[in-house]
């Protein structure tokens, strides 16, 4: 199996992102919000790496831990959004009649409001907290997961075997997860790449807007928000996590492509 | 033509009932979450009179279906509700800051609009060469890219650098015209910018599932110019789905707007909603999250109406 070149630069990328999230506190140079120097926006030394930050601290150390948050919330919000849209996906597949309108309809009235929106308003009454912000990140983007999983689950259900497991008087249980679940998998995850990206932005872009991840906790869109005040003086250090965002967001991108296409020749087209 | 205007009506009572539906969501969301709003607003260090006083303020003691009835009557009636922080009418405050949004995003539009069609021809007419290709990696990086990261590499760059645009982009009455266009150049920038790839994208695969049909060929085997058979074969035959595409990015800038104006501190919605979310002034997001909401569903609906409308076959019933 040759890795086209696009696809192994996006997963190397990938998985050193996710390699310096896990092991953020032992790559960290200093930790998380400790104030290392009395001088903010030093620029880049041999001893801060990237220079310090708008209170003085170390600018690396908050990108490390920034990401490890940004990655862990995304991921937490996609797991979240995949189970929730292609389990109620399937069900609404398998059952069909009026369950399946008033489930579909109730998801389209969801994306008729863009999300950015949605979530803004629901933060206004939350508590801003990590597992909320998971919540209502991964609820409103199970709305799309359900679309994609049902509309796969509605090709499934009329092939052969699915009647044939029927017939057998096999239960919806079995229907869903041994006979649908397998058969959609594929482009299901290729889907989870493209999810991953949304909500990598998404909640960099609450945080950025004030409303995500809370100070002293470090976050990419986080981190961006509290440096964007140096931009103006022409210190650059609110790039640095912009810049990580759009790296993380194209390489997982490039590696999404490529499990799409190779899925959809593998299956000569139907993926 | 009854059939045409059949459609039509449909669509749009839709478009009301889902706007309908979606105040009721944007009600719901705001009252039926666990927890108790006033105490949310106040924190936990407030004394109970301020939290009784806030609940009556909110008409919390009302059921919720009759707070929702009182909303929705004032909001026919162009009455938005009072701001809970500033105490002041919240039309008046959001009429002016409706303006300068549409203001941005109008220009934004006439800017990316067309040059986004052109950029789709062209990739379509390089096809597999080296613009098309240029043109698909752009639209990867800039789909990767969030708003802000755009924003503040243009003000790095542009406006602290080379000193062409303001960053902070404040605009008023006294302005003229010209004035106003130069303060705002760079959010309109990258207004353009964030929605050009995903319209470009979108226009070239219209266009190209154009150029695979039966008369394109012909046109081909005739011997036409490649220009000649994209201006007026494919062209015409594409305008249903391009205008789709534009209205479709539009309702996509209306959101891209508000990253964009917190970013500029522009004065206008989208700064106004996130100012409030933060100081949990609920009446004004209700108020904010609808306008925005239903500006989402009317240039979705124009689309719709659009394809309706362009479809031939319509407005020749047998």
């Amino acid at each position: 199996m040759r890795i086209p070149i696009a696809a192994l630069i996006g997963l190397i990328f990938t998985f050193a992102y996710f390699f310096v999230a896990i092991f953020a506190p032992w790559i960290a140079p200093y930790s998380m919000a400790e104030v290392v120097s009395r001088d903010v926006w030093l620029p880049p030394s041999s001893e801060f790496l990237l220079g310090t930050d708008n209170l003085g601290r170390d600018l690396l150390s908050r990108m490390i831990y920034g990401g490890r948050t940004t990655i862990f919330i995304a991921t937490a919000a996609t797991i979240l959004s995949f189970t929730t849209g292609s389990i109620l996906g399937f069900l609404a597949a398998v059952l069909g009649g009026w369950a399946d309108q008033a489930m579909s309809r109730f998801v389209d009235l969801i994306m008729s409001i863009p999300s950015l929106i949605f979530a803004l308003v629901v933060l206004s009454v939350m508590p801003v907290t990590v597992p909320v912000l998971i919540v209502v990140m991964g609820l409103l983007d199970s709305t799309r997961v359900y679309r994609l999983a049902r509309a796969v689950a509605v090709d499934i259900n009329v092939m052969d075997y699915v009647e044939a497991a029927k017939l057998r008087g096999e239960g919806r249980g079995w229907i869903i997860f041994r006979e649908i679940l397998p058969n959609a998998l594929s482009p299901l995850i290729a889907e989870m790449g493209l999810r991953f990206i949304f909500m990598v932005l998404f909640v960099s872009t609450l945080s950025f807007l004030g409303l995500g991840v809370q100070p002293p906790q470090a976050d990419w869109g986080g981190i961006v928000k509290e440096n964007a005040d140096g931009i103006v003086y022409g210190i650059g250090a609110a790039l640095y996590p912009a810049v990580a965002i759009a790296t993380l967001a194209i390489s997982v991108n490039l590696v999404a492509d490529w499990i799409l296409n190779r899925t959809t020749s593998l299956k000569g087209g139907r993926g | 033509m009854s059939l045409l205007l059949k459609l039509l009506a449909q669509r749009i009572a839709l478009g009301l009932l889902l706007l309908f539906l979606v105040s009721i969501l944007i009600f719901a969301g705001t009252i039926i979450l666990p927890g108790d709003v006033a105490q949310q607003i106040l924190g936990q260090s407030a004394t109970p009179e301020a939290l009784a006083n806030l609940r009556r303020d909110l008409g919390l003691n009302d059921p919720p279906l009759q707070r929702y009835f009182s909303w929705l009557g004032g909001l026919l009636q162009g009455d938005l509700g009072t701001s809970l922080t500033s105490g002041k009418d919240i039309a008046e405050s959001i009429g002016k800051r409706l303006g300068n949004t549409l203001f941005l995003a109008f220009w934004a539009a006439i800017i990316s609009v067309p040059l986004a069609i052109l950029l789709g021809l062209i990739a379509v007419r390089y096809r597999e060469r080296w613009p098309d290709k240029l043109i698909s990696a752009v639209t990867l990086a800039s789909i990767s890219v969030p708003e802000f990261l755009i924003a503040y590499v243009a003000i790095f760059f542009v406006s602290v650098r080379l000193r062409w645009a303001p960053s902070v982009t404040t605009i008023n009455d006294g302005m003229s015209l010209g004035e106003k266009l130069h303060t705002i150049s760079l959010p309109i920038s990258v207004l353009t910018l964030v929605v050009l790839a995903h319209m470009m994208r979108m226009t070239r695969a219209a266009i190209l599932n154009v150029m695979q049909s039966a008369y394109i060929e012909t046109a081909e085997l005739k011997g036409l110019r490649m220009f000649t058979i994209i201006w007026k074969h494919a062209f015409p035959n594409s305008i249903a789905p391009v205008v789709n595409v534009v209205m479709l990015n539009l309702a996509y800038l209306v959101v891209g707007v508000v990253v964009i104006e917190v970013v500029f501190t522009y004065p206008g919605m989208g700064q106004f909603l996130v100012d409030h979310v933060s100081k949990r002034d609920i009446p004004v997001v209700q108020a904010c999250g609808l306008i925005f909401a239903a500006v989402y569903i009317g240039l979705n609906m124009v689309a719709d109406i659009v394809s309706i409308v362009a479809n031939p076959r319509l407005r020749h019933p047998k």
